[in-house]
């Protein structure tokens, strides 16, 4: 296959994943908001459950949107040492795709100049998408998962750079903090990333590859897993509740992602995934053979 | 908590006060689309908006739309933004053009609901996200004003069975999102004393 027209098929592939993460969530995450609604006990909460259980149902009766913010447009990269088409030309594979299901599909675009707030295209602009690489020697393919991040939801993260004698306590203080300051905006239950260690910038990029992480999954750290598992216990107990309005589940899922850090670092960043918590995966062979992948 | 069906506008401001903080709302005839460029441009700026806004019923929102001729649009995905970023216009929305209610998800900070009981207004809150459903709710896109905004523009919708809503600001001082966080600020010393 010629470099050309892998690019094509990267930038196919960035077009069907974008539309198709915005239209059909993961069958992790319709069986965690169908466990929530059951055992949700207030009257609000269980109102606001059976709505977004039916508007799930309607995005596929309608082929409509699950959520009508298409969002900024997040790619997940893993690409193989002997892929034949270039990252930088992986790129620009991905913009056009997004630029292309925006257009023709047409998605509403959000994109704009952070300072003019000027609309700079169909859901592209200086450095959008976003893009998160990762590079795994010893292969020849790639995976690509796509992120619509939800303003509603982003606006929702937290950064602290807690002292070492901050300690542990002091990620869950932040974390619970956050969340329950952040109310029913980041539209809950949804799925809280939390990204320790590293430094302040690779806090937040560990808290959104959290999110972006099948629901329910647990770091294959047990000491962290056992950090998730408890910040999912103690954030279920705060009472927020679906949309902020009280109940029993104010989150679905608690991800935490580590990084080694500084011997005088302990930073904790809080990113927020909505209950709408798109993303779509493909695998692209190097020969240009596309598998979707609903799991992953 | 009762359940309400009503028709915006409202020409009896007494339907708004028997709304309760916890109710259900459906919503029928007409209401209004507005998002934070919309109100920045009324505000801010000073330009009257020229739809008339008494009694009306105001969804935060920026729709997914397809132009089908001259100031036409049909729906493609309409759903709900985050109210938070909004809040500062409330005042001026009830007490300058006589807006009734305010529709969003999220909810609206504590500073509204002294301006909304004062001026006889009511928070609904939608469920976020769940634009799928509320597209099938909207019968049609029937005026569009301030195109050069899009999608911050200021829409006209006539709706069908619009919800179901929570009201979580009343117009008597109740707030929903006041006494959850009030509730979740103990439950967290609670917590924290035992971390």
């Amino acid at each position: 296959m010629t470099a050309r027209s892998l690019r094509d098929v990267v930038e196919d592939t960035a077009a069907h994943l974008y539309v198709w993460a915005l239209k059909d969530i993961p069958q992790d995450l319709r069986d965690a908001l169908g466990a929530a609604r059951a055992r949700e006990t207030s009257v609000t909460g269980q109102r606001v459950l059976e709505t977004i259980v039916r508007n799930v149902e309607v995005a596929e009766q309608e082929r409509n949107l699950v959520c009508q913010d298409t969002g900024i447009a997040v790619y997940y990269c893993r690409v193989g040492e002997r892929f034949p088409l270039h990252p930088a030309r992986i790129y620009e594979a991905l913009r056009a795709g997004t630029e292309r299901a925006t257009l023709e599909h047409p998605l509403r675009s959000n994109t704009v100049h952070t300072l003019t707030r000027e609309s700079t295209g169909a859901n592209v602009g200086f450095r959008v998408p976003i893009v998160h690489w990762d590079f795994v020697p010893d292969w020849d393919g790639l995976d690509v998962k796509c992120v619509p991040k939800g303003s509603g939801s982003e606006n929702m993260s937290f950064l602290k750079m807690c002292v070492p004698a901050d300690g542990v306590r002091g990620i869950k203080r932040f974390v619970l903090d956050s969340i329950v300051g952040a109310g029913g905006k980041p539209c809950p239950p949804g799925i809280v990333g939390v990204g320790i260690g590293g430094s302040a910038d690779y806090a937040m990029h560990l808290a959104k590859e959290a999110i972006a992480r099948p629901v329910g999954t647990r770091n294959p750290d047990p000491e962290v897993a056992r950090l998730e598992e408890e910040l999912y216990e103690l954030l279920n107990e705060t009472g927020v509740g679906p949309m902020g309005l009280g109940g029993d589940v104010t989150v679905l899922a608690c991800h935490v992602e580590h990084a080694d850090t500084h011997m005088t670092l302990n930073p904790v960043a809080v990113n927020y995934q909505c209950w709408a918590a798109r993303r779509a995966s493909a695998h692209v062979a190097a020969d240009g053979t596309v598998a979707y992948d609903r799991d992953a | 908590m009762a359940r309400h069906e009503l028709t915006f506008p409202i020409a009896d401001p007494a339907q708004i006060l028997k709304l309760r903080a916890g109710d259900e709302v459906v919503v029928q005839g007409h209401i209004i689309g507005i998002r934070d460029r919309t109100q920045i441009r009324i505000f801010d700026h000073g330009v009257e908006p020229p739809m008339d806004l008494r009694g009306a019923f105001l969804l935060h929102t920026a729709p997914n739309v397809r132009k089908v001729g001259p100031g036409r649009y049909e729906k493609l995905c309409i759903g709900t933004t985050t109210s938070a970023r909004m809040v500062r216009f409330t005042e001026g929305l009830g007490g300058r053009y006589g807006v009734r209610a305010i529709c969003g998800k999220g909810g609206f900070p504590d500073e509204a609901i002294e301006p909304m009981r004062r001026l006889g207004m009511v928070y609904l809150a939608i469920v976020g996200g769940a634009a799928a459903l509320e597209t099938t709710q909207i019968e049609e896109i029937e005026e569009v004003a301030w195109e050069e905004l899009m999608p911050e523009c200021l829409w006209r919708f006539r709706v069908r069975d619009f919800g179901p809503l929570t009201v979580g600001i009343d117009a008597h001082g109740n707030s929903l999102y006041r006494d959850v966080q009030a509730r979740a600020r103990e439950k967290l010393e609670e917590i924290y004393a035992r971390l």
